[in-house]
């Protein structure tokens, strides 16, 4: 068990996402950045797909209530164990009683935290990924225990693996296909989308990103139609919407650009302000 | 049976998925049409993990790896010839109660004077139609459905309301939806129906399906109370028929 002392600005527990529930109008979900939820798993001898805690911005207060081992990746949020801080990309044995804290944000936005064996979070319709239409909260909350699974009933097989790759905080190209209703944009509209630079808005989250910069806009909403993770919409009045991992199932705005799966777990470590480019990748 | 066959576009959307087109108009033979493709594939890739969702006029297939589009394409199409010698689907209708008290249908009064028609006539329109389930999106378990009397359109609130209850049936522009669970939402609310669209805890959540057809059957304010409780306690079943036409 963790106890949760602080759950920090918010703290949720994914897994890869919820798959095969789309039709009933059911979220995909799972951990924003998936390159580095993946890591943490694989450093830890853990299977990919196991629940881990997603961490945003500001870090929550953990205590320990058993022995585990854990693995800290993505963002560094200078993450520290009885107050001696500790390097990310690492595991690390925790005891009893030790206590986990975040400080100070150095790059990135999401950290995922791994323990042996993976959070034992409510597995529902096949996965333990919050969303609050699904789960009782979408995210962890003061007070509460997580359940983990106990230690001495894991073997790992532990795989060494050299880590560096701060370009995926650094860069910021944004990797794209042409979305289904790419080819009704203006030649002007397409030259823009591809070479202006875009920032970030305040309208960022699971969800959605929203871009800050309007974009000139003459295409009528379709009929209500399917999007995916990584849809980029065209809103009427000319803001750009960038669908992440709890997007809702299907939309009526023209669907322009869809990000590659490489560059979804990009943006998920950009926050406002952040500037980012589109680069198409299917000439 | 010869199966009307439409002009399709097939685009790539992303490393992994193809969307297939139908022409862009509401119809129930597009939706039929979409159906049978989709139960199609589903039948062909019966093990393997493939990921299929449609919505009025597209079906989105998503597979587990990244795909060379042009052969998946060709593949789809291939499929796609087929289903001229297939039979029709069956779907069924399911009658679905609900409350148009003013109590559970806060909007009647607004909406009466906004459309200039009685509260009686709005629920008889209402009430009297068959809807076809075209797709369920948005939220878990909403129901987008076709087929509401031009009559009875409306436009959305301007402003959305934060808490629609769970079961809340409303109209907004050509459309009309029961809200699945509490949540935000536009729509102007004419009634409640105390049945469950969405549970979590069945491996089909929802026991309607796109192509389904959906009536309501006006209740009172007691029977409301008295399947709520059948609800929970999970002894109510909806009552269907099945259709063959």
């Amino acid at each position: 068990m963790i106890e949760i002392i602080k759950s920090g600005l918010y703290s949720t527990i994914q897994d890869l996402g919820r798959f095969g529930y789309e039709n009933y109008g059911v979220p995909i979900s799972g951990s924003m950045d998936q390159l580095s939820s993946v890591l943490s798993n694989k450093l830890l001898g853990n299977n990919d797909n196991d629940a881990v805690m997603e961490i945003t911005m500001t870090g929550p207060i953990l205590k320990f209530l058993e022995e585990t081992k854990i693995c800290i990746t993505g963002a560094d949020i200078s993450p520290s164990i009885n107050d001696n801080s500790i390097d990310i990309n690492r595991v690390y044995q925790i005891n009893k009683g030790d206590v986990l804290k975040f400080g100070k944000l150095k790059y990135g936005l999401r950290s995922y935290l791994s323990v042996s064996g993976g959070f034992l979070a409510g597995k529902i319709m096949n996965s333990r990924s919050m969303h609050s239409s699904i789960t009782k909260s979408n995210k962890i909350i003061n007070g509460e225990n997580l359940k983990i699974k106990k230690l001495k009933n894991i073997i790992t097989k532990r795989t060494i693996i050299k880590v560096n790759y701060l370009e995926h905080f650094k860069n910021n190209i944004i990797e794209v296909f042409k979305g289904p209703e790419f080819d009704k944009l203006t030649t002007k509209q397409k030259q823009v989308l591809l070479n202006k630079t875009f920032t970030i808005s305040n309208n960022n989250d699971r969800m959605a990103y929203q871009l800050k910069e309007s974009f000139k806009n003459q295409l009528d909403p379709i009929i209500t139609s399917l999007v995916m993770q990584g849809t980029v919409q065209l809103t009427k009045s000319g803001k750009i919407i960038i669908l992440m991992r709890d997007s809702q199932t299907c939309g009526g705005y023209p669907r322009i650009l869809q990000l590659s799966k490489k560059s979804i777990n990009k943006l998920s470590q950009k926050h406002m302000g952040n500037r980012i480019k589109f680069k198409l990748i299917d000439l | 049976m010869k199966l009307k066959s439409y002009n399709l576009k097939y685009k790539r959307f992303g490393e992994s998925s193809i969307l297939v087109e139908w022409p862009s108009i509401i119809h129930e033979s597009i939706l039929e049409n979409i159906l049978l493709f989709k139960s199609e594939i589903e039948n062909k890739y019966l093990n393997n993990n493939i990921y299929l969702k449609n919505s009025y006029n597209s079906l989105l297939i998503t597979y587990e790896e990244n795909i060379n589009p042009k052969s998946k394409i060709s593949e789809l199409k291939n499929i796609y010839i087929k289903i001229g010698s297939t039979q029709k689907k069956d779907f069924n209708k399911w009658e679905i109660p609900v409350c148009y008290d003013i109590e559970l249908g806060h909007d009647l009064n607004y909406l009466e004077k906004s459309l200039s028609i009685k509260k009686e006539e709005i629920v008889s329109l209402h009430s009297s139609k068959d809807y076809r389930v075209y797709n369920i999106g948005f939220l878990p378990g909403f129901l987008y459905l076709g087929g509401l009397d031009k009559k009875i359109h409306h436009p959305r609130k301007e402003k959305p309301v934060l808490n629609v209850p769970k079961g809340a049936v409303g109209i907004g522009g050509s459309q009309t939806g029961i809200y699945p669970n509490n949540s935000p939402g536009g729509w102007y609310i004419i009634g409640n129906s105390p049945i469950n669209l969405f549970n979590i805890n069945k491996t089909s959540p929802c026991f309607i399906k796109p192509g389904d057809k959906v009536k309501f059957s006006p209740i009172s304010l007691k029977e409301h109370e008295l399947i709520k409780i059948q609800v929970e306690s999970n002894i109510y079943k909806p009552v269907k028929t099945q259709i063959n036409d």
